[in-house]
């Protein structure tokens, strides 16, 4: 183990992989000579050279697409996109292509392509720069998306997500880069489309990914402190395929569950797990399942209205509360009432 | 279209009276085989045994055999979903064209990918793409692959005249420029996209010149000229073999309408007589015939062959059966992974509980049904 940042995690899987496969190089806007917008790649062009860490022109639907191309003949391409609300330049060539082409040709060919991306808010760039659209490629069979949000699982998927010969939608989170966490030393690749529990616990289920998997396990370790409650942390980790089995077996276990998601509330991946609870778990739920969601807005610039539209660690402490209030469990803080919102 | 007509031009010198005699009776053979070919699929289509989209080569045959000539069997081909002519001329054997279209297994696509989406990796046709231009930046990563491993294959990658409005076009050559892949880009200028003339369409409609904004060699040859379209595409192939990506424009013309469906209503009578005369395969015909190359016997000894192959084509797309639906969640994913969804329409996510009664005491007759 060593204990590094997630940066660091993502940095050095990047480097011992394309160490490990000559078929793995890198390409992306200002990933060589500026090393990376958020600097992953800081070092590599030294390293490898322009070859294997390839500066593109701007041209998202290009360089993705060429991507695509390039692993349809065997290389296994990690592209960056700045961040992933430039990625939509790129849809038609993520959707109609990366997601189609193993099917559409009838399994002829495969795409082994990783998209390494950042979302979320909270840094103030407000509407165009703030988005989590992770849906929108989760939302695709033939995608797999997978959102790592410990230094640990950061590099375990990127891992499995090279080694994979589906395209991998990969999220990181601008928020996240900075968080330190033990890494295991050794080289073994995480399961995509497997979640995991990482606090086992009984009186309810709090369910995140990214960003909001490090919210929940924050939460719930202070409402044990605080409130003496035991919660139940499940990290989506995987968001295509979607781990159900996972969601469903705790919520049976602890009868009540709430949902955070860094994005906008409607049609999105909250509702997915909340209908899924709904489809496995329908005569277990003491309270109906809560989600905690991103105000529906564009995010303005602001910092005042920025953190009033993003989720908080009081937004889900209220939303534990009251559905545990819902259940009737008794904990003394609780029986004061509710605040109503 | 009259004027783009008369802009037609070839880019090479032709070849010795012989050897070019030999070369466009096997370039007329070829033309007739897409010709029947794609007119048996029209008719399979009005018969309802073809679905979906259906765009023919019809006016494109010389523009077909010429660009096919001129690449190596390991060079890649990427077009678009006006490509059953191509996959023929590329090798692949009509009767998996045909079976593709009809939907079947034994298709190039297995029948996942019908008249839009043929694909086969022996013949190195790496996909007819259905989405307008979006084969542009698949193919040129595919260059970028080949120059990775420094290989000495060729990507040639066809594209409408439309196509050329759209930002994946620029991106793309920009890159293929920029990297000097090994890649030709082929222009097949019909004069229409769908109903759109390139004139309403490009602000510069003699599109090859396009190449000038990437420092990109470019030419414009008539597509009606099987040999002209072969030497200037093994010119084009030869810049890319070399490291210089290459633009070729083909400029031809779409005898019938955007798809099997289109009436083509937009085009005048004086079109569409003037498209009855300049049928590509009726103007090689009379000109072999002319210059003692051909002759009736041999025309109709090459339609009865043909004849034959689309016939055998046909009776096999028909014998050839369709997709087991216990197939149908096998590409999705070429990893396995966990929790892959293998759910049919009508399946719960999760095994509902058993109904509710069951669960009850059986009523007790003694209490009647009033209850």
């Amino acid at each position: 183990m060593t204990i590094m940042t997630y940066r660091q995690a993502l940095h050095d899987t990047l480097r011992a992989e394309m160490l490990r496969d000559d078929n793995v190089f890198l390409m992306g806007e200002e990933i060589g000579v500026f090393e990376g917008s958020y600097k992953i790649t800081a070092g590599l062009l030294k390293e490898f050279g322009e070859k294997r860490v390839r500066d593109t022109p701007i041209a998202e639907e290009g360089f993705a697409g060429a991507a695509i191309g390039a692993a349809m003949l065997g290389l296994r391409p990690v592209i960056e996109m700045m961040t992933i609300n430039f990625s939509m330049l790129a849809l038609d060539q993520i959707i109609n292509h990366a997601a189609k082409i193993y099917g559409m040709f009838g399994g002829q060919a495969s795409v082994p392509l990783v998209i390494r991306t950042p979302g979320g808010g909270g840094q103030q760039l407000g509407a165009t720069h703030s988005q989590n659209i992770e849906l929108f490629y989760a939302f695709v069979p033939g995608m797999k998306v997978v959102a790592p949000s410990s230094p640990a699982d950061a590099k375990a998927l990127l891992l499995a997500a090279i080694r994979d010969d589906d395209p991998v939608l990969f999220l990181e989170n601008l928020a996240l880069y900075n968080t330190k966490g033990e890494v295991p030393d050794d080289d073994t690749p995480a399961e995509i489309g497997r979640a995991a529990v990482t606090r086992p616990g009984k009186d309810l289920t709090l369910i995140g990914y990214s960003r909001m998997a490090h919210v929940a396990a924050e939460v719930a370790a202070s409402l044990a402190e605080t409130d003496g409650l035991d919660i139940e942390v499940v990290d989506l980790r995987s968001l295509r395929p979607l781990d159900r089995e996972t969601i469903v077996a705790s919520v049976r276990k602890t009868h009540a569950a709430v949902v955070l998601e860094d994005d906008w509330l409607t049609y999105g991946i909250g509702a997915e797990v909340a209908a899924s609870i709904s489809d496995g778990a329908f005569d277990y739920l003491d309270a109906p399942v809560r989600r905690v969601a991103m105000a529906e807005v564009p995010m303005p610039y602001s910092k005042t209205l920025e953190t009033a539209a993003l989720p908080s660690r009081d937004d889900v402490t209220v939303a534990i509360r009251q559905t545990l209030a819902a259940v009737g469990h008794r904990t003394a803080p609780l029986a004061l009432g509710v605040p109503q919102s | 279209m009259a004027t783009q007509a008369r802009q037609r031009r070839s880019a090479v010198p032709q070849a010795a009276p012989g050897e070019r005699h030999a070369q466009l009776r096997q370039f007329y053979r070829d033309m007739v085989l897409v010709r029947r070919f794609e007119e048996r699929a029209a008719r399979a289509y009005t018969e309802a045994l073809i679905g979906g989209y259906c765009h023919l080569n019809l006016g494109e045959e010389a523009a077909v055999v010429g660009l096919m000539s001129a690449l190596r069997p390991t060079d890649y081909l990427f077009t678009n979903y006006r490509e059953h002519g191509y996959a023929i001329m590329r090798g692949i054997d009509p009767k998996r064209v045909m079976a593709e279209l009809y939907g079947r297994v034994d298709g190039v696509s297995k029948g996942w990918g019908g008249s839009m989406h043929m694909f086969d990796v022996t013949h190195r046709l790496l996909g007819g793409y259905g989405i307008v231009g979006g084969q542009l930046p698949l193919a040129t990563g595919a260059a970028l692959a080949i120059d990775y491993r420094g290989g000495d294959e060729v990507v040639m990658c066809t594209l409408g005249d439309g196509t050329t409005a759209i930002g994946a076009f620029h991106e793309s050559l920009n890159i293929a420029a920029l990297w000097n892949l090994p890649i030709v880009f082929v222009i097949i200028n019909n004069g229409l996209g769908m109903g759109t003339t390139v004139a309403k369409s490009s602000a510069e409609p003699e599109l090859y010149k396009r190449g000038a904004a990437y420092r990109m060699e470019s030419a414009r040859v008539d597509g009606f000229d099987p040999l002209a379209v072969r030497d200037a595409a093994a010119a084009a192939v030869e810049a890319a073999r070399g490291g210089r990506p290459y633009l070729l424009e083909v400029v031809t013309e779409r005898l019938r309408g955007h798809s099997v469906v289109d009436p083509a209503k937009y085009r005048s009578a004086a079109e569409v007589e003037r498209l009855k005369e300049e049928d590509p395969i009726r103007l090689l015909g009379a000109k072999l015939t002319a210059d003692g190359a051909l002759d009736p016997d041999a025309i109709a000894a090459i339609e009865e062959e043909v004849a034959a192959i689309v016939t055998a084509a046909a009776d096999f797309a028909a014998s050839s059966p369709s997709p087991d639906v216990s197939t149908l969640f096998d590409y999705t994913y070429a990893t396995p992974v966990p929790n892959d969804s293998r759910r049919l329409p009508g399946q719960p996510l999760f095994e509902p509980l058993p109904a509710s009664a069951a669960l009850l005491p059986a009523p007790d007759p003694a209490l009647g049904a009033s209850a």
